[in-house]
Formats: C-alpha cells, sequence, structure tokens
C-alpha cells in the first residue's frame, strides 16, 4: 500500500481507538439522544399526575366557580378547593406542604376581581401565570357583561388583525422559512465551530506529539514531510466525518422515534421538520473546507512548537479567528442582510461560517457563494503550499520554538541556498 | 550499496554547517564519522537521508541520488531517540516498517526474531513507555534494521547502554555488515568506532580533518605512547627531547613521543636508574587522535 494511506489509516485507526475518542463519542450520542427525547423525558416526569393543589379563599363567594371554569382550558393540572377556614390556618397548611399556595379573590369596587397569592416559593412560575391567565379572562367576561356587550362585540373586539407579510423578491424566504432556517442554520453553525476547534487542536497537538516524542525525524525519513502532513489531516478528517456520522444517525433515529410526539413543537421551530436539501450540502461543503483550512493552518502551526504543552499557546490565534467568525455568525443570524455581514462572509477564514449563513437565511445569487468558495479554496491552496515547506522545516527545528520567528527559520532549512 | 558524498555544502543562513565534504563509503563496511558537538554530523546524516538539500554537492548511493524512493532500502536510528510512548512495541514497529515498504505479515515475522535475539520476546504487546531506557533503545535499533537497509546510519548507537547489551547490539551490527549492509557509524566512544570501523572520519567545524582508514590515521599521527612503571623519579623525561606530552600515573609515567626513536633514547638514558617493571611501547589510540585533532577547536 502507498505511505500515504499506510499513515492516514494508521493516523484514523489508532485515533479512532482511543478511549477518550469512544469516550467522547458515546456521551456526545447520548446527549443528543437526550435532547431529541426532551419532550418525552417530560412526559415521563409528569406522568406520576402531580396536581398542584391550591387553596382559594372565596371572599366574594362567586368567583370560584368561573375561574375554575377557564382554568379547565388552560392548566388541568391546577386543583382549585375551596378554603373555608381563615387565611393564617391556610398559610399554616402551605407551609405543612399540603397545599402548593393560597389564593385569595375578592372583588373591587368596580365589582371587578381581585386577587393576592401566597406560595413557599416564587420559583414556579406556571402556577402563577396560569392562574393569573384564567383570571384575566375571568374578568374580561365580567367586564364586558358589565357593559352590556353582546358575544359579537366581543369577539369583534378580540379578533386579529388580519396582517400578511410578503417579500417582493422572488424566491425570498417567507418568514416562517426564515425562522426555520435560522435554527437549522444556527445548529450548523455550532456542529462547524466546534468541529474546526476540536480535530484542528487535536492535528496540532497530533504533530507536536510525534515532533516531541522524536518518532518525527524516523518518519519523515521514510515518508516526505509534506506527503506525512496531509495524510495526517486526511486521516483526522476522516476522524471527524466518523464521528458526525455517529451524532447524525443517533440523531435521526432518535428524532425518527419521536416524531408523532414533537409536531409543532419544539423541532419545527428549529427547522428539522422539512430541511430544505441545499442548506444540508452547502452545510457539508462548508465544513469540509473549513476543516481544511484550519486543519492546514493548524498541522504547521503544530510543526513549530517542540513541546506538547506549548501547542495552545501556539494555536491561541487561530483558535481566536474561529471565535471571532463565530461570534461574527452569531450576530448575522438576527441580521443576515447588513453590509458588514456581506464584507466578512468573503473573508476565507470566516466564509465557512458566515458564508454558510447567508445561503442559508437568504437568497444570494450563486455567483457569490461561487466566488466566496472560490476564494477559500484558493486559501487553502496557498496554506497548504506555504504550510508545507514551513512543516518540512519546522519539523526539524527543536528548542525553545513558541514564536512567529521561527517561521522564517523553518523556511530558511528548506531553502536550498 | 556505495555511498558517495561530493562537496557537499549546507548553509543555514550565513552559518556553515558542512563545508564542502567528500567522502566515499564502500560496501560491506562501517563506516566512522566522528566529531564533537556541533562539527555537522546530524545535519551530514539528515542530508543523506533527505531530510535536508545540500546547499551544494551531490549525494549518491550506488551512482543514485537519494531521495524518498531509496526510503526503503536506508535504515535511521537517530541520535534522539524516538518512538511513540503510547503505542505498542508490536504496533509501531510494524507501521514504521510498512512505511519502509515492508508487508505486515514480514515486519511481524522479523520483528519476533530481533525480539527473541535481543532475548525480550515478551515486549511484542508493551507500550514503548513501560520499558526502561535500555531496552526502548533496543526496540529503536529495531525499528531501524528491520526492513533489512542496504545502507544503516547510526547515530550514538550505544549510548545509555549496559555492557551486556552493548555487546548484543554491537553483535547484530557486525553480522548486518558480513550480510552486506553498509553501516555509517558515529559514537563518541572511541574504542567502540576503533573496535568496529576500518575507514573513519572526523569532522570539525563542518569540514573533515582526518580522514582514511584508522591504520593509516595512527601512522600519519606521527606519535606514539610510551609508558614506564619503575619505582625512581622520572619526572625529568617530561622535558626530554622528542617528549610531546607526560602524565605521572601511580605506577610510573605515560609519554607521548613523536617516534620510535625517541623510545629507544629513554631506554638507555633510564637503565641503570634502577628497576623497570615495564616498558611498553603503544601505537596511539584514537581517542588520543580525536583530542587532538577535535579539541583544537576549543582552545
Amino acid at each position: 500500500m502507498n505511505n500515504f494511506f499506510i499513515i492516514l489509516f494508521h493516523t484514523y485507526l489508532t485515533k479512532l481507538k482511543t478511549k477518550s475518542f469512544i469516550i467522547t463519542t458515546i456521551i456526545t450520542g447520548l446527549i443528543i439522544v437526550g435532547v431529541t427525547n426532551i419532550p418525552r423525558i417530560i412526559e415521563f416526569f409528569d406522568k406520576e399526575g402531580e396536581v398542584e393543589k391550591i387553596a382559594v379563599i372565596d371572599n366574594s363567594a362567586q368567583l370560584l366557580d368561573p375561574l375554575q371554569a377557564q382554568l379547565k382550558g388552560i392548566n388541568q393540572e391546577i386543583e382549585l378547593t375551596a378554603f373555608t377556614d381563615s387565611f393564617e390556618e391556610a398559610e399554616k397548611q402551605v407551609e405543612a406542604g399540603d397545599y402548593t399556595g393560597v389564593l385569595e379573590l375578592s372583588m373591587t369596587k368596580e365589582q371587578l376581581p381581585s386577587a393576592s397569592y401566597k406560595s413557599m416559593s416564587m420559583a414556579d412560575s406556571v402556577v402563577v401565570t396560569d392562574l393569573q391567565a384564567a383570571l384575566q379572562q375571568v374578568k374580561t367576561v365580567m367586564a364586558s357583561a358589565q357593559l352590556n356587550l353582546t358575544q359579537d362585540q366581543l369577539n369583534q373586539l378580540y379578533e386579529p388583525v388580519p396582517f400578511e407579510r410578503s417579500a417582493l423578491e422572488e424566491n425570498a424566504k417567507t418568514e416562517e422559512e426564515l425562522n426555520q432556517a435560522r435554527g437549522l442554520v444556527y445548529v450548523m453553525l455550532f456542529i462547524i465551530y466546534f468541529a474546526v476547534i476540536m480535530y484542528a487542536s487535536m492535528i496540532a497537538t497530533e504533530v507536536a506529539t510525534e515532533k516531541s516524542s522524536r518518532v518525527m525525524e524516523i518518519l519523515i525519513s521514510s515518508v516526505s514531510p509534506i506527503k506525512q502532513m496531509f495524510a495526517k489531516i486526511l486521516g483526522v478528517g476522516l476522524l471527524s466525518l466518523t464521528q458526525l456520522a455517529v451524532f447524525l444517525i443517533a440523531g435521526y433515529f432518535s428524532i425518527q422515534q419521536n416524531l408523532e410526539s414533537m409536531q409543532g413543537g419544539f423541532f419545527d421551530f428549529f427547522g428539522f421538520t422539512n430541511i430544505p436539501a441545499s442548506t444540508i450540502i452547502y452545510g457539508v461543503i462548508f465544513f469540509i473546507l473549513g476543516y481544511f483550512l484550519y486543519a492546514t493552518l493548524a498541522a504547521f502551526l503544530g510543526s513549530l512548537v517542540s513541546r506538547i504543552e506549548d501547542v495552545q499557546q501556539m494555536i491561541t490565534p487561530m483558535t481566536l479567528l474561529v471565535v471571532a467568525g463565530f461570534m461574527i455568525a452569531m450576530f448575522g443570524l438576527g441580521q443576515p442582510e447588513v453590509g458588514f455581514i456581506t464584507a466578512t462572509s468573503f473573508i476565507p477564514f470566516f466564509t465557512p461560517m458566515i458564508m454558510f449563513l447567508r445561503v442559508g437565511m437568504l437568497n444570494i445569487p450563486f455567483w457569490e457563494v461561487g466566488l466566496s468558495i472560490g476564494l477559500l479554496v484558493a486559501t487553502i491552496i496557498l496554506l497548504a503550499v506555504f504550510g508545507a515547506r514551513v512543516y518540512k522545516g519546522g519539523v526539524l527545528m527543536y528548542g525553545k520554538s513558541n514564536s512567529f520567528k521561527d517561521i522564517k527559520t523553518a523556511l530558511q532549512l528548506t531553502k536550498k541556498k | 550499496m556505495s555511498l558517495v558524498l561530493e562537496n557537499v555544502t549546507k548553509q543555514f543562513g550565513q552559518f556553515t554547517a558542512v563545508d564542502h565534504l567528500s567522502l566515499s563509503i564502500p560496501e560491506r563496511e562501517i563506516f566512522g564519522f566522528l566529531g564533537a558537538n556541533g562539527a555537522g554530523k546530524t545535519t551530514t546524516f539528515r542530508m543523506i537521508l533527505g531530510l535536508l538539500d545540500p546547499t551544494e554537492g551531490t549525494i549518491t548511493l550506488d551512482g543514485k541520488r537519494v531521495d524518498y524512493s531509496t526510503s526503503p532500502i536506508i535504515g535511521y536510528l537517530p541520535e534522539e531517540r524516538g518512538l511513540y510512548p503510547k503505542l505498542k512495541v508490536k504496533d509501531q514497529i510494524v507501521y514504521l516498517a510498512r512505511l519502509r515498504g515492508m508487508q505486515k505479515q514480514d515486519a511481524l515475522r522479523e520483528l519476533t526474531y530481533w525480539l527473541d535475539r535481543f532475548k525480550v520476546p515478551d515486549y511484542l504487546d508493551k507500550k514503548v513507555e513501560e520499558l526502561s531506557k535500555g531496552n526502548q533503545q533496543k526496540i529503536q535499533f529495531l525499528a531501524a534494521v528491520i526492513h533489512k537497509p542496504k545502507l544503516l546510519i547510526l547515530d550514538e548507537p550505544f549510548s545509555g547502554l549496559d555492557p551486556v547489551n552493548v555487546e548484543l547490539l554491537k553483535q547484530a551490527v557486525m553480522d548486518l555488515k558480513d550480510a552486506g549492509t553498509t553501516i555509517v557509524f558515529s559514537s563518541h566512544r572511541m574504542e567502540h568506532v576503533e573496535e568496529m570501523c576500518e575507514h573513519l572520519c572526523i569532522m570539525q567545524k563542518g569540514r573533515p580533518i582526518v580522514h582514511g582508514s584508522l591504520k593509516e590515521i595512527k601512522r600519519s599521527f606521527g606519535k606514539k605512547n610510551l609508558v614506564i612503571h619503575a619505582d625512581f623519579d622520572m619526572s625529568f623525561l617530561g622535558s626530554f627531547r622528542g617528549v610531546t606530552k607526560a602524565r605521572q600515573t601511580p605506577e610510573g609515567i605515560q609519554l607521548q613521543i613523536t617516534g620510535e626513536e625517541i623510545a629507544e633514547a629513554i631506554l638507555k638514558d633510564i637503565v641503570g636508574r634502577g628497576f623497570i617493571r615495564k616498558f611498553v611501547l603503544e601505537e596511539p589510540s584514537l581517542n588520543d587522535i580525536f583530542i587532538e585533532k577535535a579539541g583544537a577547536s576549543y582552545e
């Protein structure tokens, strides 16, 4: 077998078998299954039928029944019980844990309801919000009755304004589509961000390990450093795809399993129900290109240090670049059309995230995407050629080396004259 | 495989690491490549291996330029030892052997043979970091020779080994030589060089200052050692004509003289002064030659 593939598969298989890789993959996989099962998990814990019991002291003697009727439509898990004893006694029972809280209802001078609620803590906002909402409806009914409004008049009052939004641009995304795209782009940006940081630093560490353990000298006496560098980048790339595949498969099956329970919920919002194929394709393209860009950068930075301890310091500028790109992309999620986002989407180091954001959320002409991809590919090639030369000299340099001056020294080593 | 270096120069910016070095290393021989620290040995090795390109000159192996296509016939034991600490001996030797063009099965068979020969057959499944330094060295040596290279470069192969293991490795090197391998050998232990090499070269500041066969080098050095053990005071011999160095020993004196006739004159002079227990004229040791030639750079 060709040396290139020997190194590629050696890198891939050795990394695949490490404990840390297996553990990270399993834990992340479990988290994915967990997240996609959130509705089920919540349901599971709620099955026990934890009914919130509320003691109600109705001073007006006419509010409890309508409130109960309204509450049924909002939250069935709140049980209202008429409490006939004094307020103090009710408070005591709340403290004893018999009731979640005590609600005191009374009529104002205008013959409208008012209430005060006491519970052990303010943490459970759901109960309070639901009680308040139900009481608001009771008040609306009572107030409209006082004004002698008919049901028709009432409906008229509460009918929402017909408000239609549409974009003039052809193929422009509808508001609904945009919301879905935002969710999807958000998730994919995170994947690109984490993958780039994680695998790029894995490559830099790998190179520094081979250098510091001095096995590098034997390796590059058998295989050219450039071949070795790209085999390593591809090997780790294969590893990243394997890991992603595990995550995607886990996520896909988990979502399939729960499809009925999450209609219209959380996942609809994140746009997982009908993913446009083009977004996925662009996602994969930008993921791969982003990986190559940063992996090449990491490999040549890694070749400049002689001790593993210095790796993090060396790749910090690169990490900051990724973080900056991610931050800009996060800002761009809200305003994808501003000039700043458009401009940064053409800077190769930001393109994988920001151009992807723009393709995902807007309808931009193909030439713009094509141009940015072209620029990105050109940068990768430039970086690979330059990086390979630095790498070739860098792996032979030992001693105190963690400054960018070493790039010059490394280049000098590879020069003929 | 004969290795020829012609007029090889390597410059790093203003600094000249190797300066017009020409060497011819015949087949089936162990060539001693010596020099003080920083004399350009490692740079020369790296150029022979193709890791660095010479600024000027050519390096050829049987008339062919050295590049990555010749890597399967070259073996290299670097001075700075390097193996993957977390990998099992089996995994990394097979990996390195495959990179030198070996098949997995052949590599495993050779590995078992060498581990048995080095009396450590149970290391096959051990991680390198679990082994002692000396034993790591054996594994390192093994990585350099497993693919039966035609040209073997050994940079300080015996450092850090106990005498038993030195013998074990030395025998292995001699056997490889007899099997037809050309070996370039660098060491700071002159007695090893004297014992193993027929030809050698001493480097200083990138230039060979001594070059030739061991016998010739010793002969042309022009100085001999004279050891005298006697009971009377011999300190006056230090200023004797033709004596270049004198060193008192507990049993007598050790002199460096410029020729046999000086020994004769000394013998005539001291006969009758007292009882002489020992009077030996010796060839200079390589150690003496090295110190005199390469040591000059420190002065």
